[in-house]
């Protein structure tokens, strides 16, 4: 046989699918979309015994074939051998987790029902053990007529066992499995309990540390404090920890730029690699740190099983709006930047729900503002105090992040009784046991997501950013011209200008606006561009640029451009993922104008009751 | 009695469950996670003072999340 061995992990939510795929495949690990639909492929290599190699994937987990999310309809797919361009796996690996049996049980029997080659992997067994549950993978392996290993993947407990049942699987596929298992879903349930019980050999009493734990977590009135306490500090660590790394960054990308510059002789190919390459892709990389920061928490978070309480806590507040918990994680993540919090939005599974967050998703007052804001705020805001430890300026950027978070919030009201209009979306989800992280799955999934992120900088990100510097480039300035000017970017300006100037903005900011589509943070250099500030790097720019808006600009315009970047999609990265994930223009194009509409007409807001009241 | 209204702690057994009032996609999920006719319950901890909403709801040796307006649905008897 020429092709590989292949093999599928199944098995329910929460039954330690990850942890087992990432156990058994270690960084060999290949994360792709199936095509047509916004799941992910996960696939990897293990060798087997015998030294040949399997290939693995993971399939979405599932609580049933009769899918109720495009998850489980790619697992139903793919394990029916209905999949167009996916094999039909040759084994299945069954991930059953050892301490919720009961319910495991029912989903495995649909599994089995398939008479495919499967081995049953009793995951977690050290879980069960916690929980006071001595378990007989014997008299289970008996019941379902199957191999049953006992594993700990956390902890690489009965890999090589698994490997060499996998191996040996093949050959026994049961063309008269279907007729041995109960059709309906009531006589599977009784089927589990009675195949739970006589594979349990004792059972001490009930001990689990997910209530004594959740009656904190999840108290009506300490929950919330912890959650936002939990978040206070997130948000500290993005912002602070990330600084010396953006930084190091920066200079390296940098440093590069100026050895390309050294070594090339003058002229459009080294412009083309110094000014549009290495700083394009350059001012999206700087994120990086920040979004490995953010995830980072995120996967503890998840990987702990605190998220779900989280869920649970804000479910209320999303209900208000139309939304639900599980809006949460995509919003938090677009605090760091939206392109990944667009992406998490994958896990909703109401469709209603999760466009209404991926169109909300760009209000969330995303990392690259905060240079925009800064710069602004220390030009026109005075830094007096208003009381002990509140200062004038802090305030202001607060209220631009409140505005944003409220924005969200009433667009995601009127979104769901307008276009995306459907009966209230509900909240149902499985609490997982609380578990300990392990470094080994939160460094593969930092990985995987730093990876995403990338990947979608050196494309998607490349072409934008090459687009707009030649847009900024040419036409070639007249000596003694400005280049921003003259170039197709400075016409455009012009033609914005007029539209722009009712709402308070001048020339200048029209045309910093162009190439802050590529990221909001180039508008602080593309100001001290037209300023003729000379300096190179981005903080001294600003340094420079700050005396200059502070003396050039009034404070209902600087105001009104504040405003505008609450608002602004100024991000054609953004724009292009929420093609991606809403597979075609019809979202992202809705999204540029309510958020263009939103951005004048508050700026316009601003800026009219700015110069009425006298600032 | 349903759900919504049954005290916190106690174990209940589902004697009905209003299936017509429930969006497709969530009687999927919800009979998935075991919520059916015959099944014993507990609340376990209701949500954010005021609405009380969502709620944690104890199945077996798991734990669920569902709103009060699918507890609403459910009839249930002290078991």
């Amino acid at each position: 046989m020429s092709r590989h061995r292949t093999a599928a992990l199944v098995g329910n939510p929460n039954a330690g699918k990850s942890a087992l795929f990432n156990a058994l495949t270690g960084a060999r690990q290949k994360i792709a979309n199936y095509p047509g639909v916004t799941v992910e492929r996960k696939a990897g290599r293990l060798t087997l015994p015998s030294g040949e190699p399997l290939e693995l994937i993971d399939l979405p987990g599932s609580y049933s074939f009769d899918a109720a999310s495009p998850d489980e309809d790619v697992t139903r797919k793919v394990v029916h051998g209905e999949f167009e361009g996916e094999a039909l796996p040759e084994v299945l690996v069954l991930v059953l987790d050892a301490a919720n049996l009961e319910q495991h049980l029912v989903f495995a029997q649909e599994v089995l029902e398939l008479g495919r080659p499967t081995v049953v992997a009793l995951n977690m067994v050290d879980l069960a053990e916690r929980d006071g549950l001595t378990l007989d993978a014997a008299a289970l392996s008996a019941a379902l007529g199957v191999p049953v290993i006992p594993t700990v993947a956390v902890r690489r407990k009965g890999l090589d066992e698994l490997c060499a049942a996998i191996a040996e699987a093949e050959s026994h596929a049961d063309e008269e499995a279907h007729k041995r298992w109960h059709i309906t879903l009531p006589e599977r349930r009784l089927a589990a309990k009675h195949m739970a019980r006589a594979a349990i050999l004792s059972a001490s009493a009930r001990h689990t540390i997910e209530n004594g734990v959740d009656r904190v977590l999840l108290n009506p009135w300490i929950g919330p404090v912890i959650l936002f306490g939990l978040l206070f500090v997130i948000f500290q660590a993005v912002f602070a920890w990330a600084t010396p790394f953006a930084d190091a960054l920066e200079g390296a990308v940098g440093a590069i730029s100026g050895w390309v510059a050294d070594i090339m002789p003058d002229g459009f190919f080294r412009d083309f690699l110094t000014e549009g390459v290495l700083a394009g892709v350059g001012s999206v990389v700087v994120f990086l740190p920040q979004i490995v920061i953010l995830f980072f928490f995120i996967l503890v978070m998840e990987a702990t099983g605190y998220m779900a309480r989280a869920a649970f806590l804000m479910d209320r507040l999303m209900a208000g709006v139309g939304l639900s918990g599980k809006s949460f994680i995509p919003l938090l993540s677009s605090f760091a930047c939206a392109i990944p919090g667009i992406m998490a939005a994958r896990s909703i599974p109401d469709p209603k729900d999760r466009l209404t967050t991926i169109l909300v998703a760009p209000l969330m007052t995303c990392s690259a503002r905060l240079p925009v804001y800064a710069v602004i705020i220390a030009a026109v805001i005075p830094e007096t105090t208003l009381g002990p430890g509140i200062g004038l300026q802090g305030l202001v950027l607060f209220a631009l992040y409140l505005a944003g978070i409220v924005g969200a919030l009433v667009v995601a009201l009127v979104l769901r009784n307008t276009l995306a209009k459907g009966a209230a979306s509900g909240f149902i989800m499985e609490m997982p046991r609380y578990q300990m992280p392990r470094v080994r799955d939160l460094a593969i999934g930092l990985w995987h997501r730093a990876y995403v992120f990338l990947r979608r900088a050196g494309t998607i990100i490349f072409v934008v950013t090459i687009a707009l510097w030649l847009m900024l480039s040419f036409p070639k300035a007249e000596p003694g011209e400005s280049q921003l000017d003259a170039s197709v970017a400075g016409m455009v300006a012009d033609g914005l200008h007029p539209v722009l100037e009712p709402i308070g903005f001048n020339r200048e900011m029209s045309l910093a606006l162009i190439p802050a589509m590529a990221a909001r943070e180039v508008a602080v250099s593309a100001l001290a561009t037209t300023y003729a500030v000379d300096a190179e790097d981005e903080d001294l720019a600003a340094e420079g640029v700050t005396d200059k808006i502070a003396a050039l600009w009034t404070l209902p315009t600087a105001l009104a451009f504040l405003a505008w970047f609450v608002f602004a999609p100024q991000c054609i990265s953004t724009i292009a993922v929420a093609r991606r994930e809403t597979n075609g223009w019809k979202w992202p194009t809705f999204m540029v104008v309510y958020l263009f509409a939103l951005a004048y007409a508050f700026a316009g807001l601003t800026f009219w009751i700015a110069t009425a009241a006298g600032l | 009695m349903t759900l919504d209204g049954f005290e916190n702690d106690t174990t209940a057994r589902i004697v009905a469950v209003d299936w017509a009032s429930l969006a497709e996609g969530e009687a999927k999920r919800l009979r998935a996670l075991g919520v059916d006719e015959g099944a014993e319950v507990s609340v376990v901890h209701r949500g954010v003072f005021g609405t009380r909403d969502p709620l944690a709801l104890r199945i077996g040796r798991m734990t669920i999340a569902l709103r009060r307006v699918h507890a609403r649905a459910i009839e249930v008897e002290p078991a």
